[in-house]
């Protein structure tokens, strides 16, 4: 965990007492809703169908238990008991009230949390891998960069108004699991051939309504050198970068325009009149954020403890360690993933019940770490695997020990019409009616890896164009219909999945679903090729056939 | 509409000179960029202090000649949510080591004085009263700063590299 000291945590009071002076200023009428908005966005606030939504960040998902506490206490106190995690790495509450937002954010501040740029047209939270620092393989924890970037980005004095919301993520790991391709900025860490490391910079990903795979502009770019490279990218982005249609002023649009080529060319020229001033990072700062990252004091474990042989014999046990369990780095211990996608449940809720819970557990079992993932999912990142059967008691306790990890009841959605103001149609009924049709845990886990994404409009807050299935809603003549796309992914060898015909109406999604899943059943070549690889394979059209020879 | 120079409200000593209009020979002028490009030689060859304003959808680069011989560059921001100022203010003070006074026009609200003094703008035309009566106070606001700008001040990175310093002298 990174520790902040006396500097940050100055920057986040002093936050918290500037926007406490906006919402005065606010409900006093001194300022606009106009003028507001701007600066209630640049603290995670959104006006919605039913009420403010307030938006937390959580820095590169990871989390201490007492900040995990703090968050139960926001939810219980000033909403309704409940908050959401979110594709972002970000935590949403839906029913905050205005007045009350100065002080959630004072108490979050106490533990180290703040909802700066959550946002707002500027650097959002950065994001990474849900597994950063543990996971096998990984060239370095890539939190640190995160950090360094998180540090940079805050109260950016020439980035803070660009033409359109920007989102950065880092993985470290050859398997992408911060789906880097997607985001205005991707980074992948790794060493080049002299053994430096440094990141692959990839530019102009995103979905919204118009989905692009971001490209790589530079294949290696030194740490050192981060900063600055990023400085020229935002720079030119600044500049160039569409203001006259918000639906155009992203930095995918941008890239599209000019070509990669060009304006990787108009970076270059910029970096290059700038690449050794103030921001290059000396070894020394590097080594100083790296020093307040702690480490758990890990205990010398071997794998597969007796308590965990034995535990195996228990079937449902053995189903949730099959599912949930991932290798770490060190011998003996575990990557835990706690599903907050229950049958029938909304995607990425939890109660603040469960978050103290999950707290607690995090205190016993994990060195009081949490992390929250890009799925919707939270994680205990370093449990000892001979912990595993009683802490898989304690989750199946409190609702998060449901096996679906992966599976196809491990649905990422957005709020849709339930709570957005943007939403022409419902996500959470579609995805709650579709973990009911595929409760049955062997049909699911003999489906294999599936990923199911809902979103409630063109926006694809739900990452629909990356589904391995995507559900967009879309509104025909006040009615709700959805369409239906298979093939998207958002790893390493992300695309953007393909629409296999109209528009189906409400009432059919989930029977279309169950076509797709029959299709591949009986079309995959093996019983381990994955629907994704089937698809690949095949193409749309048997899917589209079978989904359409009887509508 | 309130001018704050200096941390202080004052009175505008530039005169704003419409493209119609001619340009007088006494007094400090401010004019268009398209006047200004008209014919800069002359313009900068007054005897009387010269000042543009620069549209935020030009490259400074254009300026870049005249820079030492104008006594202000006024910069737009159209919306108080168009930011290209920001970056061409650093620019001309960071990149071309301009040193006359940089002014932020347009929608400027106190909520953005902390961004435009470190983007290196150091002359408000301030919409609303109560903004640039409480210029002083909100530009104290903030005693943090996380980026290295032209502004000097130190970044948070390098007052912590400062402590650590510190604190391996006071015990070796
Ligand atoms: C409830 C209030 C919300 C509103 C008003 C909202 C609004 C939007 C809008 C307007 C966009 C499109 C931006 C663009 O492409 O330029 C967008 C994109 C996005 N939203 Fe939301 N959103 C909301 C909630 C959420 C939630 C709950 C999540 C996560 C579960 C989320 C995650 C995302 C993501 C990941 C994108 C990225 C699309 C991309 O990569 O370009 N949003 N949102
Ligand atoms: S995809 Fe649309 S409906 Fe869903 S949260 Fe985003 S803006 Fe709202």
């Amino acid at each position: 965990m990174y520790a902040y000291d006396e500097i940050d945590r100055t920057l986040i009071n002093e936050r918290v007492s500037e926007f406490r002076d906006q919402v005065k200023r606010r409900l006093s009428g001194e300022l606009t809703e106009d003028e507001f908005k701007m600066l209630r966005l640049m603290n995670g606030v959104y006006l919605q169908l039913h009420a403010y939504m307030f938006r937390v960040a959580i820095p590169y998902g990871t989390l201490s238990a007492d900040q995990m506490r703090k968050m139960a206490h926001v939810a219980r106190r000033y909403d309704r008991g409940y908050g959401h995690f979110t594709t972002r790495q970000n935590i949403q509450f839906n029913w905050i009230k205005l007045a009350d937002l100065p002080d959630a954010l004072e108490d979050l501040a106490k533990v180290g949390i703040h909802a700066m740029q959550t946002s707002g047209n500027c650097t959002r939270n950065i994001t990474t891998d849900q597994w950063a620092g543990v996971a096998p393989g990984e060239v370095e924890d890539p939190r640190i960069w995160c950090e360094l970037l998180r540090q940079y980005s805050t109260m950016h004095p020439e980035f803070s108004f660009l033409p359109r919301k920007f989102k950065f993520a880092i993985t470290a790991s050859a398997h992408d699991r911060a789906a880097i391709k997607v985001h205005d900025i991707g980074l992948r860490l790794h060493k080049n051939d002299g053994g430096e490391t440094g990141f692959e910079v990839l530019v102009g990903g995103g979905l919204g309504r118009t989905p692009f795979i971001g490209k790589t502009i530079k294949p290696f770019v030194p740490g050192r050198d981060l900063l600055s490279y990023v400085e020229a990218i935002l720079r030119v982005y600044n500049q160039y970068g569409r203001r006259d249609n918000i639906y155009k002023a992203r930095i995918k649009i941008l890239v599209h325009e000019l070509g990669i080529e060009k304006f990787a060319a108009e970076v270059e020229d910029e970096w290059l009149a700038m690449r050794d001033n103030a921001l290059t990072l000396d070894d020394e700062v590097v080594e100083d954020i790296r020093s307040r990252f702690t480490y758990p004091h890990y205990k010398q474990l071997t794998d597969l403890p007796d308590e965990l042989k034995a535990a195996s014999a228990d079937p449902h046990f053995e189903a949730w360690r099959l599912n949930s369990v991932a290798p770490h780095r060190r011998p003996g211990y575990s990557i835990v993933t706690l599903s907050l996608k229950p049958i029938g449940g909304p995607p990425g809720d939890a109660t603040a019940d469960q978050m103290d819970a999950i707290a607690d557990l995090a205190d016993k079992y994990s060195f009081g770490e949490i992390r929250v993932g890009h799925e919707q999912n939270l994680a205990l990142p370093h449990v000892a695997q001979r912990d595993l059967p009683a802490l898989w008691r304690a989750l199946d306790k409190i609702g998060v020990a449901t096996p679906n990890v992966n599976l196809v009841t491990d649905i990422i959605a957005c709020p849709g019409l339930d709570y957005c103001s943007l939403a022409n149609t419902r996500s959470i009924p579609i995805a709650q009616e579709l973990t009911r049709r595929f409760a049955n845990h062997d049909t699911a886990n003999l489906i294999g890896r599936l990923h199911v994404n809902i979103s409630g409009c063109i926006n694809a807050c739900g990452h629909h164009h990356v589904g391995h299935i995507g559900i967009l809603g879309v509104e025909k003549n006040g009615e709700e219909f959805y369409q239906i796309t298979i093939g998207g992914r958002a790893d390493e060898h992300a695309v953007v999945g393909t629409l296999i015909g109209p528009a189906v109406p409400y009432a059919d999604v989930a029977d279309v679903v169950e076509d797709i899943v029959e299709a591949y059943l009986a079309l995959r070549a093996r019983p381990d090729e994955l629907f994704i690889d089937a698809v690949k394979r095949l193409g749309v059209e048997p899917f589209k056939e079978r989904v359409y020879a009887t509508r | 509409m309130p001018l704050v120079k200096d941390g202080k409200i004052v009175g505008d000593s530039f005169i704003h000179v419409a493209d119609d209009v001619e340009i007088p020979a006494e007094g400090a002028v401010l004019m268009s960029a398209a006047r200004f490009l008209a014919d800069p030689e002359a313009l900068v060859g007054r005897n009387n202090p010269t000042a543009v304003i620069w549209p935020n959808n030009r490259d400074v680069d254009d300026l870049v000649p005249w820079l030492s011989k104008l006594a202000a560059v006024a910069l737009v921001f159209p919306t108080f949510r168009d930011g290209r100022a920001y970056s061409q203010a650093r620019l001309l003070r960071e990149r071309y080591k301009y040193r006359g006074e940089l002014r932020a026009t347009g929608q400027v609200l106190r909520d953005q004085f902390v961004f435009m003094l470190r983007a290196g703008f150091d002359t408000f035309e301030v919409k609303k009263d109560a903004d640039a009566e409480a210029f002083a106070a909100t530009a104290r606001r903030y005693t943090v700063f996380y980026q290295p700008t032209g502004d000097g001040r130190i970044t948070a990175l390098h007052r912590r590299m400062q402590q650590r310093h510190q604190a391996e002298s006071a015990n070796p």
